[in-house]
């Protein structure tokens, strides 16, 4: 398949027509900027700081080093779509409730990265969830917050079953 | 501009010859960041990332793991590479976070042939072999032989990196890195070192501190002729030091934003004498 200036894209389960973009474009800009979905954030557009975190085919990966036109065979998951009614999921709820957001920069990112661990490792251990969050930068948390909400996630998820 | 999503390897080995211009992308790591800063505008793409054929690890031949250009990190870092090969398991796991990781592979390292490739040294220390292909060719490298510069290789434009061998080594092996951090970091310098016991020697490779990866022949060759290697051997604290200064001494590294070339040599002293302690206590 070749794309020029027209491609489709999957996106949180609904297909979306790229229009009128320059094919080059990365996956953080199409979604942000031709496709109205702005919860992905963009910082460094360098895969250094997590905020563009986004799930493409079951991987966690940083939008902005995919080229958009590259992802048409693929299923592409964004903080939009990590749930699909109106409420916050448990994992945004912790966030709230433990205070592990203060600018929210890279809330959606850590959000979307936290999702995937639990879903594939329901029971991390404490590295294993710094690995998993070790690609995404929070500058005012210092990060303890982040660990307790997503501690919270786990203990409110074991209790519940 | 053209992107070309190639589905078969075929498809994209026909498009690099019929586009003189054409670039290729797999996990687009160190691409896109280039593209997102306007350091590079490509007119055509060749986009590797839906060609599964690179996307298998195979044991065909004995004592050798062949792993394809485009598997990710995420996998190289768990089964069966880390039983197989577990330096390169443990140079994958330090690739950049989980989101790099999920992107890059090996065919991206070798493709951008940075000196701070963090699975090349890897590749240096166990003579990997590297596979090209082109429409109607094949060939293998030695990646001795590849790597030519600071991102420079023989890698021609119609060839694409297929796949990788890895030669199976019975002994310990391991990779270290010195960086700021742990995540995200791209290496201020590294080692892999690997113990042969069926052929009582020690190879070491370094990276980030030279430009290309640096096999220290010199040091390895000290090693055998003062010190038994075979299994059960232990190595003094004054050996690793000594080994420890020799390789340092076969470094070739610089000062540059990341780092001088003073602390580089320090850091292959202490990394080098920690590997090879490792590996014999």
């Amino acid at each position: 398949m070749s794309a020029n200036e027209f491609y489709s894209l999957r996106v949180n389960g609904k297909t979306h027509q790229v229009q009128d973009s320059w094919v080059g474009e990365s996956l953080l800009y199409v979604l942000r900027e031709r496709l109205g979905l702005p919860g992905t954030k963009g910082a460094c557009e360098q895969g250094e700081c997590g905020s563009c975190t986004v799930l493409m085919d079951d991987a966690a990966v940083c939008a902005c080093l995919v080229m958009a036109a590259t992802a048409i065979n693929s299923e592409i998951v964004t903080v939009e779509g990590i749930t699909t009614d109106s409420t916050l999921t448990d994992v945004q709820q912790s966030f709230v409730d433990e205070g592990a957001v203060q600018c929210g920069f890279c809330t959606p990112g850590l959000i979307v990265a936290v999702h995937h661990l639990l879903e594939k490792n329901p029971q991390p251990s404490e590295f294993e969830v710094k690995e998993a969050i070790s690609g995404n930068i929070c500058r005012c948390t210092g990060y303890g917050r982040v660990f307790a909400a997503v501690e919270a996630t786990i203990r409110s998820r074991n209790a519940g079953k | 501009m053209t992107v070309i999503v190639a589905k078969e390897l075929t498809t994209a080995l026909a498009a690099l010859r019929e586009h003189d211009d054409a670039r290729l992308i797999q996990g687009g790591t160190d691409l896109m960041v280039e593209i997102n800063f306007n350091h590079v505008k490509p007119t055509t793409m060749v986009s590797l990332r839906d060609v599964e054929a690179l996307r298998t690890i195979r044991t065909d031949t004995a004592g050798i793991l062949t792993i394809g250009s485009g598997v990710p990190y995420s996998v190289i870092e768990g089964e069966p590479v880390l039983s197989a090969i577990p330096a390169l398991a443990q140079a994958a796991r330090t690739v950049g976070s989980p989101q790099i990781r999920a992107a890059g592979s090996l065919g991206g390292n070798l493709g951008t042939c940075s000196p701070a490739g963090d699975t090349l040294p890897v590749m240096f220390a166990l003579d990997a072999m590297i596979h090209l292909n082109t429409l109607d060719s094949s060939r293998v490298v030695s990646i001795h032989d590849f790597m030519t510069g600071v991102k420079r290789s023989v890698r021609q434009h119609d060839e694409i990196i297929t796949a990788i061998d890895f030669p199976i080594v019975r002994g310990w092996q391991g990779y270290s890195k010195v960086g700021v951090r742990n995540a995200m970091v791209i290496s201020v310098a590294s080692a892999c070192l690997v113990a042969d016991l069926e052929n009582a020697n020690v190879r070491i490779a370094l990276g980030s501190v030279g430009p290309t990866i640096i096999r220290c022949r010199e040091s390895e060759a000290w090693l055998k002729s003062t010190q038994d290697l075979s299994a059960g051997q232990s190595i003094s604290i004054d050996v690793a030091n000594e080994f420890g200064r020799r390789a340092a001494a076969e470094s070739s590294p610089i000062d540059d934003h990341r780092s001088t070339a003073e602390y580089r040599r320090h850091a292959i002293s202490v990394l080098a004498s920690r590997l090879l302690r490792k590996a014999y206590q």
